[in-house]
């Protein structure tokens, strides 16, 4: 290599470091998708303030993706242990269930007014919603971790009951919620910004300081990179699969109670159908290898945020919403194989 | 007395033992069903198993290789509800002659899923995510022929699904003698030709099936345009059934086959197992079903929720053989 060839690598270091760095390629393609919304819906980047709020697209597409950033940053978690969890739909209807049944509501004429009333406390019903989540998250951490089952085929088990169990409960019937302050977690404003945003901002904020300033992040890549190695070298693998199960299940519990709270009511049949699959997704497309290992919650966010765009952009361009599916597929295709070594390696003998 | 013991403890050791315990569990099922409700071990009732289920038995089948092989294919309920929307859509809108459209619906499931398996072996992907994203595709296939449901009039199409065949003084529909068909074909394929050998040996350890010189290649993209094919002619026996096309046919069908071959007693870790448990395994899902309707208290969720259940047993059962043998 010549000197002259060396300086100009180093000038164009700054480039090659953005063009290489993992969040590059999510997102960029999040800046497509805002650069051909800005081109062809009027209005789009278009913010304003009423009552006190921030209304517009932006605000309206984070708000939408907030239950699905909260499943695929504990899908992550279990995707990077080389695992994968298709229970979040399930665990979804279940915990909005329980949540909405606990709390109900009855109307109550207080001073001449009527008032609808709780039936349990909400925070009690809430904490039992995401009671009935963890206990999802351990039976599926205990089958993996416990009974060494595939990942793949121990969430399977939940999907198809967990469902069941939630339409048992209802009766199959879709439960409505009469009781106001449950709506603030969905629905609600802080600061002029949806308060769901909060809530995935906190939970983003706990995981990403568990994983960075503790072990646990070092851990978690250890046993997706190589679980035998990583009991021999003393972690406690068992406990650790649990563990992003239970946290798995804990996020997809939070999603189930944000999502019956937007919709002020919970449909075991529908709720949470098929979130599994988008959160997958959006793992997949933030730059988490499905192989285990390396691993970016950051990425994940964005996955989630480029699904939830790709999804507006279909309706506000007034295009048919069932090509929504049909472009998603497609999406995943291009991203897996791109991914994968030999397509890399296809490209590298291309340019050499 | 030793010598029965023995020869029990023998039995529970043997890889086959999870079939047969299917086997009982069918057996003891229908037992329990006949003696608490009047008329469920009729021979109608029987033969009703097999013609609601031959859909699901024949994409059990196809899941049946997928799983031997190694894999996994998610997308079987989607081609499904593709075949039925393709059908549907080239008898009553384009006018097609209704052999062609069943050839061209063949072709297309196979051709699909020979696609998916290339992607799978050329590109080293996980084939679960492969056919997570084919059946997104086929899903929003559906829906871009159509989002109504489409009926179908075509007199072969009505013969199929109005049509009686005699058996043993009850009556069979073509679609589940098909059904039978391909199962006789499947068994045949699976454990007495070349292509069966490979799946088994692939799925055993696909490294050693490729120093072996087998062609494994070859054989996963094969598996997956089968288990393509079957889901399609699945989707054909779906249509005969309802004689209607919509994409929303037989959502989370794939999770029924997968527990059918399960309970079936096919490893889900690949190379070992019965293509004939797909029947014992679709059987138990039906025999639940049937139980429940025939019960009118219980609702149709606790299908689901038995099913988890027997699906937790079963896989714990062969997790507990796996060790027992090492």
């Amino acid at each position: 290599m010549t000197v002259a060839k060396l300086t100009a690598g180093t000038q164009d270091s700054f480039v090659s470091k953005v063009l290489s760095h993992h969040l590059f390629r999510p997102l960029a393609a999040l800046g497509v998708l805002l650069l051909i919304d800005f081109l062809l819906i009027p209005g789009f980047f278009r913010l304003e303030i009423k009552d006190g709020h921030l209304y517009g697209a932006l605000v309206d597409i984070v708000n939408r993706a907030a239950p699905l950033m909260l499943a695929a940053i504990g899908m992550t978690l279990v995707i990077a242990t080389r695992g994968i969890d298709i229970s979040v739909g399930a665990v979804v209807a279940l915990s909005g269930t329980v949540a909405s049944m606990l709390i109900g509501g009855t109307m109550v004429i207080q001073d001449g007014v009527p008032v609808y009333v709780a039936e349990t406390p909400m925070l009690i019903a809430m904490a039992a919603a995401l009671g009935a989540a963890l206990l999802c998250g351990l039976w599926n951490g205990a089958l993996v971790a416990g009974l060494g089952l595939q990942p793949i085929v121990a969430t399977l088990i939940l999907m198809v009951a967990g469902r069941g169990l939630a339409q048992l409960l209802t009766d199959g019937q879709i439960v409505t919620v009469y009781y106001q302050p449950f709506f603030f977690l969905g629905s609600g404003y802080l600061f002029g910004l949806p308060f769901a945003l909060f809530v995935v901002a906190a939970v983003f904020g706990v995981t990403a300081l568990l994983l960075r300033h503790t072990a646990l992040g070092l851990f978690i890549q250890a046993v997706g990179i190589n679980p035998v190695a990583a009991r021999l070298a003393g972690i406690r693998t068992a406990a650790l699969i649990v563990f992003v199960y239970v946290f798995a299940a804990a996020c997809a519990g939070m999603a189930g109670l944000m999502i019956s709270s937007n919709v002020k009511s919970a449909d075991a049949n529908n709720a949470g159908l098929m979130l599994e699959l988008d959160a997958i997704l959006a793992v997949t497309l933030g730059g988490t290898s499905l192989a285990g290992g390396k691993f970016s919650l950051a990425g994940s966010i964005i996955g989630a945020l480029i699904i939830q765009t790709l999804t507006y952009t279909i309706y506000s361009l007034g295009v048919p919403p069932e090509i929504n599916m049909v472009v998603k597929s497609v999406v995943v295709f291009l991203v897996c194989i791109s991914q994968s070594d030999q397509f890399k390696n296809l490209w590298k003998r291309r340019a050499a | 007395m030793i010598a029965l013991v023995h020869h029990a403890r023998r039995l529970s050791k043997a890889p086959s033992f999870t079939s047969m315990v299917t086997v009982v569990l069918l057996a003891a099922m229908l037992l329990i069903g006949g003696a608490l409700y009047e008329g469920f071990l009729s021979l109608q009732v029987m033969l009703n198993l097999l013609i609601d289920n031959a859909f699901l038995l024949v994409i059990a089948i196809g899941m049946g290789f997928v799983i031997l092989s190694g894999g996994i294919d998610l997308s079987v309920g989607a081609v499904l509800a593709l075949s039925t929307m393709i059908a549907a859509w080239l008898l009553q809108v384009a006018h097609w002659p209704p052999l062609a459209v069943i050839a061209v619906v063949l072709l297309m499931g196979a051709a699909f899923g020979g696609g998916m398996g290339a992607i799978i072996h050329y590109f080293r992907l996980q084939p679960f995510i492969v056919t997570l994203a084919g059946m997104f595709l086929a899903r929003g296939l559906c829906y871009l022929i159509s989002i109504e449901s489409i009926t179908i009039e075509d007199p072969l199409f009505v013969a199929m699904s109005q049509t009686q065949i005699p058996f043993f003084g009850g009556f069979l529909s073509p679609g589940a003698l098909i059904a039978l068909g391909m199962l006789a074909f499947a068994v045949w394929l699976a454990h007495y030709s070349g292509f069966g050998r490979a799946v088994y040996a692939v799925g055993g350890n696909e490294q050693s099936a490729a120093m072996m010189g087998l062609s494994v290649g070859r054989t996963k993209v094969a598996v997956y345009a089968l288990s393509g094919f079957c889901a399609s002619l699945a989707g054909l026996l779906f249509a005969f059934y309802m004689l209607s096309g919509y994409g929303l046919h037989a959502q989370g069908t794939e999770l029924d086959a997968i527990a059918a071959v399960v309970i079936g007693g096919t490893l889900l870790t690949g190379g070992y197992g019965y293509i004939a448990g797909a029947l014992s395994g679709v059987l138990v899902l039906g025999t639940i079903q049937t139980l429940i309707a025939f019960d009118g208290t219980l609702s149709s969720w606790w299908t689901r929720i038995v099913i988890g259940g027997l699906l937790f047993v079963f896989c714990v059962v062969q997790r507990v053989m796996s060790f027992k043998s090492k």
